[in-house]
This record gives structure tokens, C-alpha cells and sequence, in this order.
């Protein structure tokens, strides 16, 4: 005779309410992550040794201000950062247009040693003072159909001479997967070394996905957008086959024109050896599972 | 005032060994920057790189004005190009070298960069070609090939300058405008060999 089944689990062994809603939310692999990835951080964080405040301000990538490494710390002051406004559309709960203060406002600024890889084969390491962009995007309220967020860098044409010049397709444009975004590896910085975000490096607030090369990291941003679609981004408009929508750090996939096995080490001077490019630039624990299933080569 | 003849006359008065003498000084004095101070920056490695780079492609522009300044306003700096050309030459080995050496840091690395990236295999080729040009850049030389042999060799000197502008522009990221400028002159200067005979010979009736 079969035995009929029989519940001997009482009221007692239920899982608490809270604890259930934290490991749908590990399932759900959204704000979960944070808790495994918060641990691999610490981890991963050790043993950096962040460049110098002068390595960091001097030598950048933000073409608004011209293509040469010197150029954006002698140009960038002319960015006006005040009064800052971004607009945030599309599909969010609070849609309109925050001044940076508001949008903050309740956030907490953390310190994040991240080191930053650049698509040129090259890289440095950054101590970001940052909030999480997740922290961002929940008071502004994702709404469910949301897949992806599109960032915009101002444009203020008389004060940058790289937008006179048409040197890329102007307003600067990127986006991210909605899970990148909501990774707590990624951040929204207003900080480096605890002092305001130089010009030259964003300010006043500027994208932070330290496993993505750092044209992924759009600077001075105005606009956050929430979309349904896979938003267009400046340097993969710019050039398909060079520069995909992904972009992540990967030693195994090249530039079509450069490899991306190793990069040079800022601040180590004229005979400094290259160092390994690390697969999701030394974060592969907290984020690999993002791509699970994907080939890395078609999605570069 | 006559400017091109007071040109002429300090050209005159200045050997045309001071050349090597500024060119190398010039050559060690960024690899002193870029070795002992920050004037290159954070990074010098890339930035040596490409500063040899660019005033090799400069050097290719003076030495390529020689002869359309003589033909077109009648400024002698004949005597300079020989040493410019020289001088050329050791800035791209300087270039070279510092790609090979300080930036990809392995022989292996070098040739499969030279193999698979074609904006290296351009400017590699381009480097290749000036090496001839170097060896014979010299009296000997010209006396024991003969002077047409000798110029149908530096003849290579325009694929290598075309070629090295177009390893400049193919590197470039995003729509930049020096790249560009330096392929302009330099097609500009080697089409000026090759423009139709005759309107040299009717602008010299013209003049005279």
C-alpha cells in the first residue's frame, strides 16, 4: 500500500518572511548579487594600489575636449557644472528633471578601488567615490518592462572644442542591460579620492562599470533614459565592427586593430612591463553569470 | 626686402652637418623627457611613441618641400636634404624601436602585430622601405650604383611617405584631423613629382 504523504514540518520551521524575500531576491539575481558580489569585492579590492590624483586628472580619454590624453585636463574647465540638471524618462515611475542634489539626495557615497581598463590597452586604478546606480534606479522607480538604460553626456558646443571639431557623433550616448546596471558593482562617481570629480574626469557625475572597457563609463551624464530596446551608444555608431554595445573587458577577444591580451600600466614610467588583461577586467566571480550562455566573441 | 635670398644666404652660411647634430640631440633629448620627467605624461611610452612618429612624418614633409620650394620660389636648401632625409630615418628606427621594445615588449608580440594588424603591416612596410634609402645615403654609394640607379631606389622615398601617413590615419580613433592633414600634404607633395611637365617649362618662360 502506498504511503500517503505527510506534512511533519510545523509552523515553527517556516522561513522567516524576510529572509524568503532575500533569497527570491539571490533567484531573482538582481539585488541579490550585491550580497555575494559585496564579498568578492572586499576580495578583490585588497590588493589595488590606486594611481596618483595627478596620473588620474592628467591623463583621459573625453573627446568633448579633444583626442589627445593631455588635452581634456587643459580644456575641461570650461565644462559649466552649475546649475547641474539630469533628466530622467522613459519607463520610470518618477520621470522629470532632477537637479543632481535632488537626484542624490538619501544616497549613500561610497568608496570604490576599481581598477579602469581602457579599449586602447591600457589601464590605471581609480579609488571612485560613488553610489550605486541600482540606489538610483529604484527611487526613481524601474518599471517592469524595462530591459536597458541609456545615459547622455552634455554638450556644451562653445565650451568643448572636440564637439566644434565633429570628432565623434555628438551628443555622447551609452547604455547598459538593465541587470548591468542594477549590478552593485556598478556606480554612478561624483568623487575620486574623496574630493569632487575633476572635469577632466566627469564631473559632476559620471558611469562607473569597472568590468566594461572605459568608453562604457560615459562622463557628465544629463540623461538617463529607461527603454525597452537596446540603446544606440556613440562609439558602436562610430565603428560596428570595432566597438560592440557590450564591451567587456576580455584578454581572448581583440581589437580588430590592437590585441587585448595585456595593457600599459599608467604611472609606471617609460620602461614599466605590461601587465595581463584580466577576463571581465579582474571581476569575472561577480559578473560572469550575467553572460551565461552568450558567445563572448559574437557579443563583444 | 628679398626674402628668399636672405634664406639662401643663411642656408649658405649653416653646414649641413648641423642637422645631425640638432636631430639626434633633439632624438635623445625626448627619450631623456620621457625617460626622467613627466613631460610626457603619465604614460610616455605611448606618447614617445607617437611623438617620433609624428616628426618622422614631419621630417618626411621637409625633406619632400625641398625640391617644389627650389622649383616654385627659388629657396636653395638642396645641401639639407640628404641629412633631413638621414634624420628621418632614425626618428622611424626610434619609433620602431620604441613600439617594439617599451610597448609590445616582445619580439613574438611584434611580428604578430606586423602580420595581423594591417595599420603596423602599412607602417612597417613604410620603415622597410627608408632602410635602403639610409644605407645609401652617402657619396659612395651614389659613385658605385650610379646616379639613376641611386634614384630609382629613393624613389621609394614617396610610397614610404604615403604609406606612413596612412598607418597615422588607420590608427586614429573617432574622425581626426591631423592624421588627415599629414596624408593630404604628403599626396599633395609627391603628386607635385608627378604634375604634368610642360607647366613647369611655361611657368619658367612666364618668369623670365
Amino acid at each position: 500500500m502506498a504511503h500517503r504523504w505527510k506534512n511533519d514540518l510545523t509552523h515553527a520551521d517556516v522561513t522567516p518572511k524576510e529572509a524568503f524575500l532575500n533569497r527570491r531576491q539571490i533567484l531573482a539575481g538582481t539585488a541579490g548579487l550585491g550580497a555575494i558580489a559585496a564579498a568578492g569585492l572586499a576580495e578583490a579590492q585588497e590588493d589595488l594600489q590606486p594611481n596618483s590624483l595627478e596620473d588620474i586628472t592628467s591623463y583621459n580619454n573625453f573627446y568633448e575636449f579633444g583626442t589627445g590624453k593631455s588635452d581634456p585636463a587643459a580644456n575641461a574647465h570650461k565644462l559649466e557644472i552649475e546649475p547641474w540638471s539630469v533628466k530622467v524618462d522613459g519607463l520610470v515611475d518618477n520621470p522629470g528633471d532632477y537637479s543632481l542634489a535632488d537626484l542624490l539626495d538619501g544616497l549613500t557615497v561610497e568608496e570604490r578601488i576599481y581598477r579602469f581598463r581602457c579599449v586602447e590597452a591600457w589601464a590605471m586604478v581609480v579609488p571612485w567615490n560613488g553610489i550605486e546606480l541600482a540606489d538610483i534606479l529604484n527611487k526613481v522607480g524601474v518599471q517592469s518592462e524595462a530591459k536597458y538604460v541609456a545615459f547622455e553626456t552634455v554638450v556644451q558646443p562653445e565650451n568643448m572644442i572636440g564637439v566644434q571639431r565633429r570628432v565623434l557623433d555628438f551628443p555622447y550616448v551609452e547604455g547598459l542591460r538593465i541587470d548591468e546596471a542594477m549590478h552593485p558593482l556598478t556606480i554612478m562617481a561624483t568623487g575620486i579620492y574623496g574630493e569632487p570629480i575633476a572635469k577632466q574626469n566627469g564631473a559632476p557625475m559620471r558611469l562607473v562599470v569597472p568590468w566594461k572597457y572605459g568608453f562604457k563609463s560615459i562622463k557628465s551624464i544629463i540623461r538617463i533614459s529607461l527603454t525597452d530596446y537596446e540603446p544606440p551608444t556613440s562609439w558602436n555608431k562610430a565603428n560596428a565592427r570595432e566597438y560592440g554595445f557590450y564591451s567587456n573587458v576580455n584578454p581572448n577577444v581583440d581589437h580588430p586593430r590592437w590585441s587585448q591580451s595585456s595593457h600599459r600600466v599608467i604611472g609606471g614610467g617609460l620602461f614599466a612591463s605590461r601587465e595581463p588583461t584580466l577576463m571581465f577586467n579582474g571581476y569575472e566571480a561577480e559578473v560572469a553569470s550575467l553572460y551565461d550562455g552568450m558567445d563572448l566573441s559574437e557579443f563583444y | 626686402m628679398d626674402i628668399v635670398g636672405t634664406i639662401n644666404t643663411a642656408a649658405r652660411k649653416v653646414p649641413a652637418w648641423t642637422i645631425y647634430i640638432v636631430g639626434a640631440g633633439w632624438l635623445v633629448y625626448l627619450f631623456y623627457l620621457a625617460a626622467f620627467t613627466r613631460a610626457f605624461g603619465p604614460e610616455p611610452i605611448n606618447a614617445l611613441e607617437r611623438e617620433y612618429g609624428e616628426i618622422g612624418l614631419q621630417l618626411l614633409v621637409v625633406g619632400l618641400l625641398i625640391t617644389p620650394l627650389r622649383e616654385t620660389f627659388g629657396i636653395s636648401l638642396i645641401k639639407f636634404r640628404r641629412a633631413i632625409g638621414v634624420m628621418t630615418f632614425f626618428f622611424i628606427l626610434a619609433h620602431f624601436l620604441v613600439f617594439a621594445i617599451l610597448d609590445v615588449q616582445s619580439l613574438e608580440r611584434v611580428w604578430t602585430e606586423v602580420v595581423k594588424r594591417p595599420y603596423v603591416t602599412v607602417g612597417m612596410i613604410s620603415f622597410v622601405a627608408l632602410i635602403p634609402l639610409a644605407i645609401t645615403s652617402n657619396n659612395y654609394s651614389v659613385r658605385k650604383m650610379g646616379a639613376i640607379a641611386w634614384r630609382r631606389l629613393h624613389w621609394l622615398t614617396y610610397p614610404a611617405a604615403i604609406l606612413g601617413a596612412l598607418h597615422y590615419v588607420w590608427l586614429a580613433k573617432g574622425f581626426q584631423i591631423e592624421p588627415l592633414v599629414y596624408l593630404a600634404i604628403l599626396i599633395g607633395l609627391v603628386a607635385y613629382r608627378y604634375r604634368p611637365k610642360n607647366r613647369s617649362k611655361n611657368r619658367a618662360m612666364s618668369r623670365a
